[in-house]
């Protein structure tokens, strides 16, 4: 596996890294990824190719570097990156600001097409924003100041804010469904709000009773609503079902330093990825128990395949996920490196299709377009 | 005092004027700052300038080109030091010799990138292209030099080290081929102006097939000097060159070359070649011909190119030692004599001499950054090539060289990651510089605040954590983000700032009447156990839970035993005794006999001291309101009172009864 996958340095070091969404009815690989950087002087968001527009399948054997196609300044540190639809791609900053970029495929240029400054905020400075979830127009952002803030791409103001939503630093935030969402914090709680309740508390906490261990990534399964996977501070992986009790479903032991990101396959949810401080990347594969082929449990009138999209409320929720079934104890949950050995942090991977790339504080990113799925 | 090496060099500060006024500086750990200092040398009056000047030696850090350098060379010096602990003590140098050649590689990739920018003209790049240049040409050149000492070392047929040295010279020259290339895809090849060029400097790199197929294009065209054409052909093809890798011995070859040499001599002695001057001056090449080989000073371009040539075509079986010979009498013919060699030149021929510390002290002046000279160093070192060379300041100078290169990037904005590495391989002095760097490292948000803390925590550096957190706790605390600011004294493990924080939270609490940051004080879990005052902020806060849920006698136990057991600060008992009475006045008894009695023994040991204590705002908490109207004045005293009355009524009661 590790022989399809190369680096290339960029001269940055990449905090973010997120394909651009493909429509699922084209069988399409995905060829097109943004990057964020962090902690540069001045710090860019850029786009990459790695097909040579169209022909990338006649070269399958020697593939390409990663190609630039544009770049733009960005203020702070891009702390978080998610493509709204295929030209719009919002950044979480460092400085507190949300921006909405729009890439303008005919010229490859990037503009900003949307700035909220300072959304996240302290009365006298700035309070980074750490994370972003999109569910098209809808975007919601939280924030080391505890907001919870609900925008509309289309509109300037902002929508909602939940102040004091938490009382330290919120790392991650996901969609559970469409008026509801789930964050994770620094204290090692799962907190779920629902955007039709008026107040400012949420309507449930998950945590790990008497561990305080901060979380900072989250990730729910594509089609079944109920089960997120998070990773944390000491590098275990947790999955969650979140209708049920105040303990994860499962603990895995997966990292030896902060676990960065956590995704399953959004097509293929048997498959897991989690990279970490610790330089390692690891892809996770439960066998299904299910007769069904796993690919037909997916929503199939979802017409763009993203992470950040929702799937339909119609999704086949009787499905037992393997997730919850499985047993680590049992081997039927298969864990294998993705990179070769580096020391330095993997701070963010996505995976589309059989695509996947990461990027890390050594100034690399990765890209593997075989991914065994 | 010692000697200095070299003159050390003017940096002239713009817009100042050094006979009028004074400069004042600061050493930084890669720059220093320069200011304009308050005395006057001349009575002038000039006015305090505003600028402070901030001088570097090492702009070649903030190339981009130079960071995937500097990354990727981080890699393989990681990928290095690890070899050590892998193996045992043999079967190693395969793995010094890949680690050099990666090296290389990387240098190659870098100088390709360079050159391809260098075709944009632009001052800036181009200024640090040929400062670059030059320091990477270096760099070839020295690693060259490693790779071919450990071969030699190891390796008694000496015939591979001209092999080493024409791979060397290959890199360096490697234009020829775009040249070549150029040639042949032309329309008539044989006619294009760079043709001879190119085939003769195929020879003097030694790459005979590639000049054949080159020549092939020439004989095409004259049919009559066929024969010609063939014989020199045949010459080139048959040229003996030792392969390391055959059974073949030293003698053998050598023999098999005489043989050869003799054939060409005798071809130039027939005049064979007289009717082509090109064949003839190949020919010629081929004998090792001084005179016609510097006719092509322009081709060989180098010095050392030339030596290599040299060697190529009249001692294919150098042996090491005697290396420095021919390079000094090389680069005297090469040269003009006017000429003063560079001291690029004289780091080579300490090279050739293979005198290593004369080279790395040489690269040390020569350069602007200590990437070079530490890289090389510490290949060196691990294979033992460098004796043990005690400095008077500091460790040994391999470690000397690594903390000084680490210490540059720890002045780069984003660098500085790369640095801990290196340090960590500092057996002697680097501990000591990751703890003096790492606290000044700029927090800009909490994830590169755990960056931090991860690289402290890996390395046992306590003291660095707690530091780090404190920081972040301030920082939290000044954008009064109390929950924040606790959760990092708590991983600091900062009693005393917990203290502070809990302090705040009651105060809060006593001004609002309600608790903030819930989700935080509920969750504290052991972690309550760091300071005193924070117990208390999560016991009490768990007694107001108790008493929600309506849970009395619980709430009523806790409540004591925050007195009882001296958790509660004595400023707080008068609230907390406000608090019992709700649960005094509550229909069932909650307090047993006991239990009141030594609330009526708290509230004594209260009123004993010298003043009363004002209570906040306990009443609205609990949802209490006092039977009888209380004046403002006399609150407090009043209050007590009624507690006490209360008290020994239920005393007395459960006393008798």
């Amino acid at each position: 596996m590790m022989e399809g996958i190369n680096a290339k340095y960029v001269s940055q070091k990449i905090s973010k890294t997120r394909w651009r969404p493909v429509s699922s009815s084209s069988l399409q690989q995905p060829d097109i990824f943004a990057t964020g950087s962090w902690d540069n002087e001045d710090n860019k968001i850029s786009i990459w190719s790695i097909g040579e527009n169209g022909i990338s399948g006649l070269d399958n054997e020697f593939e390409g570097d990663p190609q630039l196609v544009c770049e733009h300044k960005h203020n702070g540190d891009v702390l978080d990156l998610q493509f709204l639809d295929q030209d719009r791609i919002v950044t979480a900053s460092s400085t507190g600001a949300v921006i909405i970029f729009r890439h303008h495929h005919n010229s490859q240029t990037l503009s900003v097409s949307q700035l909220w400054e300072r959304a996240h905020h302290y009365p006298c400075d700035n309070a980074p924003c750490t994370g972003i979830v999109c569910n098209s127009p809808e975007i919601v952002t939280v924030g080391e100041d505890g907001r919870i803030i609900l925008f509309r791409a289309d509109q300037e103001g902002v929508l909602r804010t939940i102040e004091n939503a938490d009382s330290s630093t919120i790392h991650d935030v996901t969609f559970l469904r469409t008026t509801e969402i789930l964050t994770v914090n620094s204290i090692g709680q799962l907190k779920i709000w629902d955007f039709r309740q008026q107040g400012n508390e949420p309507s449930q906490i998950l945590s790990l009773t008497g561990d305080r261990v901060p979380l900072h990534c989250v990730d729910r399964h594509p089609n079944q609503q109920h089960i997120v996977a998070t990773g944390g501070q000491d590098g275990m992986l947790c999955i969650w079902d979140v209708r049920q009790g105040n303990m994860p479903f499962s603990l895995m032991e997966a990292h030896s330093a902060e676990m960065w990101e956590v995704h399953f396959h959004p097509s293929n949810p048997d498959h897991l990825f989690s990279c970490s401080e610790d330089g390692s990347l690891l892809h996770w594969e439960t066998s299904s128990n299910s007769d069904t082929p796993s690919f037909l449990q997916g929503g199939r009138n979802t017409s763009i395949v993203s992470r950040s999209a929702i799937a339909p409320a119609g999704g086949n929720q009787s499905l037992i996920s393997s997730w919850l079934t499985g047993d680590s104890s049992k081997g039927r949950l298969e864990t294998t490196h993705m990179l070769p050995s580096q020391t330095l942090s993997v701070n963010s991977l996505d995976v589309l299709g059989q695509c996947l790339v990461c990027g890390t504080d050594g100034e690399a990113i990765y890209v593997n377009r075989r991914v065994p799925i | 005092m010692e000697e200095v090496d070299v003159e050390p060099t003017t940096t002239p500060i713009p817009g100042f004027d050094s006979n009028q006024k004074h400069l004042g500086f600061v050493w930084g750990p890669g720059d220093i700052l320069v200011y304009e200092t308050i005395y006057k040398a001349s009575g002038g009056s000039a006015g305090g300038c505003p600028f402070v000047h901030e001088v570097r030696k090492d702009e070649d850090i903030y190339s981009p080109i130079l960071r995937k350098l500097f990354n990727e060379s981080h890699h393989i010096f990681v990928g290095l030091q690890r070899i050590r602990e892998d193996l045992p003590s043999k079967n190693k140098k395969p793995q010094f010799v890949s680690i050099s050649k990666n090296y290389r590689s990387v240098i190659r990739a870098c100088m390709e990138e360079l050159q391809q920018v260098a075709g944009i003209p632009s001052l800036s790049t181009l200024k640090g292209f040929i400062s670059m240049m030059s320091h990477l040409s270096l760099w070839c050149k020295q690693n060259f030099n490693i790779f071919c000492t450990l071969f030699v070392v190891c390796d008694p047929l000496a015939g591979s080290l001209v092999l080493h040295l024409l791979d060397w010279v290959r890199l360096h020259k490697a234009d020829v081929d775009e040249k070549a290339r150029e040639v042949l895809a032309s329309e008539s090849p044989a006619e294009h102006q760079a043709y001879w060029d190119v085939v003769i400097s195929y020879v003097l790199q030694g790459r005979m097939d590639e000049a054949r197929q080159v020549l092939v294009k020439q004989a095409a065209l004259q049919p009559a000097a066929r024969v010609m054409f063939k014989l020199l052909d045949n010459l080139l093809m048959k040229m003996p060159i030792f392969n390391p890798g055959e059974t073949q011995t030293l003698t053998e070859f050598d023999v098999k070359w005489r043989h050869w040499r003799e054939e060409v001599d005798h071809c130039l002695q027939d005049q064979s070649f007289a009717s082509n001057r090109h064949l003839e001056d190949i020919c010629k090449i081929l004998v090792g011909d001084e005179d016609v080989l510097l006719e092509y000073k322009e081709l060989l371009s180098t010095w050392y190119h030339f030596l290599v040539t040299r060697l190529l075509f009249s001692h294919p079986t150098v042996k090491p030692t005697e290396l420095h010979y021919y390079a000094q009498s090389s680069m005297h013919m090469f040269l003009d004599t006017r000429s003063v060699p560079e001291p690029l030149d004289s780091i080579l021929l300490a090279a050739f001499e293979f005198d290593i510390h004369q080279v790395i002290k040489d690269c040390s002046i020569a350069l602007n950054n200590w990437w070079f000279v530490g890289h090389l160093t510490d290949l060196l070192d691990h294979c033992k090539l460098l004796q043990s060379h005690n400095l008077h300041f500091g460790s040994n100078l391999r470690e000397f060289l690594l903390l000084e290169y680490a210490s540059g990037l720890f002045t780069h904005h984003s660098l500085w990651q790369l640095a801990v590495d290196y340090f960590d391989h500092c057996p002697e002095f680097g501990r000591v510089y990751l703890e003096l760097q790492i606290e000044r490292v700029p927090l800009d948000t909490e994830r590169k605040a755990l960056k931090v803390i991860r690289i402290c925590e890996q390395r046992q550096m306590t003291e660095q954590v707690r530091s780090i957190c404190k920081i972040m706790a301030k920082k939290a605390l000044r954008n009064n983000r109390l929950g924040s600011a606790l959760s990092w004294s708590i991983r600091a493990k900062d009693a005393a700032f917990a203290t502070l924080i809990s302090e705040r939270f009651l105060q809060d609490y006593c001004a609002k009447g309600t608790f903030s940051d819930l989700d935080l004080i509920d969750n504290l879990g052991p972690a309550m156990l760091l300071s005193d005052r924070l117990t208390f902020l999560g016991k009490y806060r768990e007694f107001h839970r108790l008493y929600g849920e309506k849970r009395f006698s619980d709430a009523a136990k806790l409540l004591l035993s925050l007195m009882t057991a001296k958790i509660a600060p004595h400023s707080f008992w008068m609230t907390l005794l406000t608090d019992a009475l709700p649960l005094l006045e509550q229909k069932e008894v909650i307090f047993s006999a006991d239990q009141t009695h030594e609330l009526m023994f708290c509230l004594e040991e209260l009123t004993s001291g010298k003043s009363v204590p004002t209570p906040d705002r306990p009443m609205q908490v609990l949802g209490y309101t006092p039977p009888y109207p209380l004046s403002n004045v006399c609150f407090p005293f009043n209050l007590l009172i009624h507690c006490f009355i209360i008290c020994s009524n239920l005393y007395s009661c459960l006393a008798r009864g």
